[in-house]
């Protein structure tokens, strides 16, 4: 093996001086499978769904290229245009909702274990335990725990005098979209929590002491010295939260059906995508496929450009 | 503004200095106990749903039915029992492994084989192929539902647990290679130079080298492919048929409407299907955090 090695030195040496070029066998070897697995099975059904878009169905039978024709017919025609008008309407306020509650919350939390730093990482393993939960089970628990009549919340309310506050949680329009935002945020607190942590983290001591010497309050030194240097972790958590919140579709299921609750008061896109493509008339195929790619363009476009704008900041 | 803030510090007066810490100390005090409170607060909140269905997976449906919150009168199995025999969720339990294991193995081989060419080769097209895999990170993949239903139904894999591990192995491949890649990109090459000088050819170096040095990162990997893939609900919902071949978050939707009026046996059953994710979050917290915080360096 010894001599061998030594014969074959020059060779190598001159191999290593193009290090950069592999044999074009082997780069196929290694970038082959993960191409045709995600193409074929991720990218090829999108654009398909493009396609099918373009064309009029009779069931499972292409009837005429239409252009354009099924989303001016899915955005104009009654009921389905009032009813993508109303679930938009949820996802946004889902959003809205998730930023401002679970997010707030979670980085409150945060600022909390940062200056505390006993039990950190009991209390960060605590917080952020329902994450790894399917969303669905999630939803069966809720929905089992918020019950009118058995459910454990209601009977504590009443235990304790608030009768008035006992109510159907998920059966009443107006109060099962906040319902979702709360559940939801129990389970996703952690996200924010660890970014957040992770991003405190980072803050130089140096800073926070040279503020507290110079006399400034613990809200200012907040405000002034954390906060700009957080403003990164703000952006990741809103591009995460809203991929979150607008691509949602089993809590809803598992706490409204796939009506979305009462009245569709929790009706959001993914579950009219689900309704249209499988629930939907002779021209299912066709209308479903153009709603698809009227969701994909808002979440992928408006990712993007958060994203973009998130890269610009960091670089200013 | 720079003069402002470094006078009082050279200030000859050093008891400002020393009374900073000092008042800190002593407003920690009560702070600290506030804190706690509200720290312990929020940790009912996180983990006392969890606490309720665990206890009531112990009562009995009439026990639960007269009292909603209450602790079980004996330790009483027989929920469980239900659930894993007449409810079959034992059956989902072993769907959910294989399909989940098998989804994961190979979602981490071909995603780590990508990742380490994108990583270290230099190639025509390099950039694009990576572009191509890293924008899968903000596809919404579910809404290509349709054609690969109508996919699968030509392929026959239509109520096939083959075609659910492809699907799930695909749609994890952005985020593996995006991890991985970032992975190796913080290494040097040189332990790989030294075996390419010993003749060994790329995939015998790819095994025996860069594999193991991989490691901390195709655990990482290994542990976000896992949990959604076990969570999901979307894919099977739509293309599995049989009962015998459900997931669990399928097969629970069944049933919690078969036994949606025994609610005893609804909560035996979330413990149950609880358990691997619970097992999983003790064996690879490490990794699960490092994971989450992987975003922040995007």
């Amino acid at each position: 093996m010894v001599p061998a090695q030594e014969l074959t030195v020059r060779p190598a040496r001159r191999r290593r001086r193009q290090a950069g070029r592999t044999s074009p066998g082997w780069i196929t070897a290694f970038c082959l499978p993960a191409f045709a697995l995600y193409g074929l099975f991720v990218v090829v059904p999108l654009v398909t769904a493009f396609y099918y878009g373009l064309f009029r169905w009779e069931g499972t039978r292409q009837a005429g290229f239409v252009g354009f024709g099924n989303y001016r017919e899915i955005l104009t025609r009654y009921p389905l245009s009032e009813e993508i008008t109303a679930a938009l309407g949820h996802n946004v306020l889902f959003f809205v909702g998730t930023m401002a509650i679970q997010n707030t919350i979670g980085l409150g939390l945060a600022v909390l274990l940062h200056r505390n730093p006993w039990g950190k990482r009991l209390f960060q393993t605590l917080f952020s335990l329902p994450y790894l939960i399917s969303p669905l089970i999630v939803g069966y628990i809720w929905s089992l725990l918020l019950s009118p009549t058995f459910g454990p919340i209601n009977h504590v309310l009443r235990a304790v005098g608030l009768d008035s506050w006992a109510r159907p949680w998920l059966g009443e329009p107006d109060v099962a979209l906040p319902v979702l935002i709360l559940v939801n945020a129990w389970q996703w607190i952690g996200g924010p929590l660890l970014i957040f942590g992770a991003a405190l983290a980072g803050v130089p001591r140096e800073l926070e002491e040279a503020a507290a010497i110079d006399g400034a309050s613990a809200a200012r030194t907040f405000w002034s010295v954390r906060f700009p240097l957080l403003i990164p972790a703000v952006g990741v958590i809103t591009v995460l939260t809203f991929i979150g919140c607008f691509n949602i579709f089993d809590l809803v299921y598992a706490l409204g059906g796939s009506d979305g609750g009462p009245g569709g008061a929790m009706d959001v896109l993914g579950l009219l995508y689900y309704r249209t493509a499988f629930q939907g008339g002779s021209n299912a195929i066709g209308e479903s496929s153009a709603l698809a790619m009227l969701i994909f363009v808002l979440i992928f476009g408006i990712s993007v450009a958060l994203e973009r704008a998130l890269r610009r900041r960091e670089v200013a | 503004m720079n003069a402002l803030t470094t006078t009082p510090r050279t200030t000859p007066g050093t008891a400002s200095r020393s009374s900073g810490p000092d008042g800190a100390r002593q407003r920690s005090l009560p702070r600290g106990i506030g804190v706690q409170v509200i720290l312990w607060a929020y940790a009912g909140i996180a983990f006392g749903p969890l606490l309720l269905v665990l206890i009531g997976s112990f009562r009995s449906n009439s026990e639960i039915l007269r009292a909603p919150v209450g602790l079980p009168g004996s330790l009483d199995m027989s929920n469980y029992i239900r659930a894993w025999e007449t409810a079959s969720i034992s059956t989902y339990l072993i769907n959910s492994l294989a399909v989940t294991g098998a989804s994961v193995v190979l979602c981490v081989g071909v995603s780590a084989l990508a990742a380490y060419a994108l990583a270290r080769w230099r190639f025509r097209g390099r950039a694009l192929l990576a572009a191509f895999f890293l924008s899968g990170l903000m596809i919404p993949a579910k809404l290509g539902l349709l054609p690969v239903f109508y996919m699968f139904q030509s392929m026959g894999l239509i109520d096939s647990r083959i075609g659910l591990v492809l699907l799930y192995a695909a749609s994890g491949v952005p985020f593996s290679v995006f991890v991985i890649m970032g992975f190796m990109r913080g290494f040097p090459g040189e332990l790989e130079e030294a075996a390419r000088i010993d003749g060994a050819h790329e995939g015998r170096l790819f095994v025996s080298i860069v594999l193991p040095l991989m490691r901390p990162a195709l655990a990482v990997v290994t542990v976000f492919q896992f949990a959604p893939t076990w969570n999901d609900f979307f894919y099977p919902l739509v293309l599995m048929r049989s009962g015998d071949k459900y997931t669990i978050p399928v097969g629970l939707t069944r049933f919690f409407g078969e036994f949606a009026a025994d609610r005893g046996t609804l909560f035996a059953g979330l413990v149950i299907a609880l358990v691997p994710l619970a097992v999983v979050f003790a064996l690879a917290t490490k990794q699960i955090v490092a994971g989450l915080t992987a975003g922040m360096s995007r």
